[in-house]
């Protein structure tokens, strides 16, 4: 690490082209602009920014911070919105379904800015002809997930489409939080020395999904990983003002679609910094990695939906990984990588064999409707 | 995790580079024929740990690379109709033909589906008896007895509903190919491990005795491709060629006699099938025998079959010949990318072009700058 990066023409010629403005060329959209990897980045930065755009829109983090002013001499106070539609297939599946992922999906996708999520909204697109039993089983589970994540759901809204209109059904939530502090975490906030942080196994909830569609016949015990992960967030936050570092967090996001790897190379555009992953720490389970090798997946590319990668200042790793191990969303915590300065804007994995790769975006489609 | 890690082990691997290093330092040119060997000389970083002299040509044995544009436009006029549940593999979706691919064609309202086993397209056509399922079928000996057995059992089961696009290709008129091509200078081969699961050893002793080149069969996790190359490196030093396994776990000299079998029962030779990049190559492509012409998809569908040209930009051809380095074709990593990939190289993981616009941009960088140190 003692000499400087010496970048070689091809590899200038390619990062050239992976930082050129994302233009969308496709005339229809196809199931790849779904995948969260790099064609769905295209639909987003070259499509709906260039309508939607506005410079809260332009920070493409998970959810939205918006500074409410002080009017009339009241204080002024964060809040975080998000919203995300589910369209998982299977609805039931080992380890929840679609309602629990609807909570935990929004509840995460808020956490991730440091907010205390407070209110949900829910919205459901009904086919005609689905179960009244399943959406009673698909309601309880929201039930008892919402009540576990302490939000509430104060509004709603139905609609039913005929049959062969959507499959069975789809929901949306969208989420209200509250940040208490002044933190201000950010995908691009990265910074050279910061260590990268996972807070358990990668890929079971991908995995999970692929196996639960039952066109493989695989039996395993693979079950989906989703849960609310605020309450980790919150204890993350806490142990790093304790140790006087309130501000070391620098990033948390959830790898869902498009996995680790997605997420991290997300970060090290947005930060402008190298990210550098070791194969040989990043947690896995036997089952994942087995029905991996199976399906020709990368488990570095397989959604999760109980998990987080935070980017934190070196000082307060160790710290912040043994108090995230007290945690039983945390027990697995441990470092898997670090930040550095060069090549940027790309992640790089040392392999358990002692070379090195690069870890890009998913460029084509692994599975659709996985959340 | 067991049967996997022992595989892997990274002290082993260095020493066996270093075992290489040893013999020789002769600049040496080898190919990896099989696709599965260049995602993982890649996806491992083996390249970091071969001594500079040792150079690896990706070769040809990427079946969905070598699909020429032509016969993608025929799957896609084929997958259109609206009688048709159309089935593939993952990676062929997104191969472009002259205009589209797959994926736009399901985007389009074709029923494509995507299937991990030939199996499984005969499944779906039981299940939807009033839709006719086409299977695209690709690959060398290695998936061509799936697709030979399920038409055995389709036939015996006498489902109707079913056909095969049959796309399969042979490995040794290939190799025979590369042989001959006059650009070509190679001083030994990484010789494929799951075709030779089904066809053996045997069939490639003609590369050492005719063109006096050493072949390695080798297995598919990174040290088994390291040792194939220390084998290679070995024989060239010792001025030997031969035929030598190192997959004995899995090959042997005369194949998988069964699988044989099948296939000769199912499928006979075509006289020319044209290849991305390579050209006609005579008797190198598979098709149904007249006795199963029920199943074939070909013969069911009146399609295109134009031949369309490989777009002028792209270089595939030399790519996968090894005669240029995939950097060294001018819409590498601009205008060919994996997500728009003119040329096919660019499509599958185990593409040279994908694998190293993937995998392969940091390698012997990072190592001079020191990036695969470990904390």
């Amino acid at each position: 690490m003692t000499k400087a990066f010496s970048p070689s023409p091809l590899f200038e010629r390619v990062e050239r082209a992976r930082r050129r403005k994302r233009k969308i060329k496709d005339t229809q959209i196809t199931l790849a602009h779904g995948s969260g990897g790099r064609a769905m980045h295209e639909l987003v930065e070259g499509l709906f920014l260039e309508y939607l755009g506005n410079p809260i829109l332009d920070t493409l983090e998970d959810q939205a911070i918006l500074d409410i002013a002080q009017a009339n001499g009241h204080r002024s106070a964060r809040l975080a919105f998000t919203t995300d539609s589910y369209v998982v297939d299977p609805i039931f599946f080992p380890g929840g379904d679609i309602g629990k992922l609807a909570i935990h999906g929004t509840v995460n996708d808020l956490a991730m800015s440091g907010a205390r999520p407070l209110y949900l909204s829910a919205g459901f697109i009904l086919e005609e002809g689905f179960p009244i039993d399943d959406l009673k089983r698909i309601l309880d589970s929201m039930s008892s997930a919402a009540r576990e994540a302490g939000v509430q759901i104060v509004t709603g809204d139905t609609k039913v489409v005929q049959k062969g209109s959507a499959d069975r059904l789809f929901i949306n939530t969208s989420g209200i939080g509250v940040i208490d502090s002044d933190v201000r975490i950010s995908a691009a906030r990265a910074q050279v020395g910061d260590k990268v942080i996972v807070n358990g196994s990668i890929g079971d909830h991908g995995t999970t999904i692929m196996i639960a569609r039952g066109e493989l016949e695989l039996e395993t015990e693979i079950e989906s990983d989703t849960a609310p992960l605020h309450l980790l967030v919150n204890e993350m936050l806490t142990e790093a003002e304790r140790i006087g570092a309130p501000d070391g967090i620098h990033s948390l996001r959830d790898p869902t679609r498009g996995g680790v790897a997605t997420t991290l190379n997300e970060i090290a555009l947005k930060s402008e910094v190298h990210i550098r992953i070791f194969e040989g720490k990043i947690p896995i389970k036997d089952e994942v990695q087995g029905a991996c090798e199976i399906l020709g997946l990368d488990p570095l590319y397989v959604a999760n939906e109980g998990k987080l990668i935070a980017i934190v200042s070196a000082e307060i790793a160790e710290q912040l990984v043994a108090r995230m191990r007290d945690n039983p969303l945390g027990r697995k915590a441990c470092v898997i990588g670090e930040v550095v300065a060069e090549p940027e804007g790309i992640v790089s994995m040392v392999t358990g064999f002692g070379g090195t790769r690069i870890v890009d975006m998913l460029a084509g489609e692994q599975l659709p409707r996985i959340c | 995790m067991k049967y996997i890690d022992e595989y892997r082990q990274s002290d082993l691997a260095s020493r066996l580079a270093d075992e290489i290093a040893r013999l020789t330092s002769r600049p040496l040119k080898l190919m990896e024929v099989c696709g599965g060997h260049t995602h993982s000389i890649f996806k491992y970083g083996i390249e970091d740990l071969l001594p500079p002299n040792i150079e690896m040509i990706h070769g040809p044995g990427c079946p969905v690379c070598v699909i020429p544009l032509g016969r993608v436009d025929d799957s896609i006029s084929i997958a259109l109709r609206p009688e048709i549940i159309f089935t593939t593999f993952g990676d062929m979706m997104r191969v472009p033909g002259s205009k589209t691919s797959l994926l736009d064609g399901k985007a389009s309202g074709a029923d494509v589906r995507m299937v991990y086993s030939p199996l499984d397209a005969l499944k779906i056509a039981k299940k939807n008896p009033a839709r006719h399922v086409v299977f695209l079928a690709l690959g060398f000996e290695t998936t061509a007895p799936s697709t030979a057995l399920t038409i055995l059992q389709a036939a015996k089961d006498s489902v109707r509903n079913f056909s095969v696009f049959c796309n399969h290709i042979t490995i040794v008129p290939a190799l025979k190919a590369m042989l001959d091509s006059p650009d070509l200078r190679l001083d030994g081969f990484v010789g494929p491990g799951h075709v030779s699961t089904v066809i053996g050893t045997r069939p490639y002793e003609f590369v050492c005795e005719e063109y006096h080149k050493p072949l390695v069969v080798s297995g598919f996790e990174p040290l088994d491709i390291l040792q194939s190359i220390y084998m290679i490196v070995k024989q060239a030093v010792e001025g030997r060629a031969e035929v030598e396994n190192q997959y004995s776990r899995a090959v042997c000299r005369e194949g998988n006699r069964r699988a044989l079998e099948a296939i000769f029962e199912v499928f006979e030779p075509r006289d020319y099938f044209e290849w991305r990049g390579l050209g006609s190559i005579a008797r190198s492509g598979m098709k149904l025998r007249e006795k199963y012409a029920g199943f074939d998809a070909e013969l069911k569908f009146a399609v295109p079959g134009l031949r369309i040209a490989d777009p002028k930009a792209c270089q595939c051809g030399e790519i996968l010949k090894g005669v240029k380095k995939p950097w060294e074709c001018k819409v590498f990593g601009t205008a060919c990318t994996p997500e728009t990939p003119i040329g096919s190289c660019m499509v599958s993981s185990e593409g040279a072009c994908a694998a190293y616009y993937n995998f392969g941009r940091l390698s012997k960088v990072a190592e001079r700058s020191g990036l695969s140190a470990m904390p």
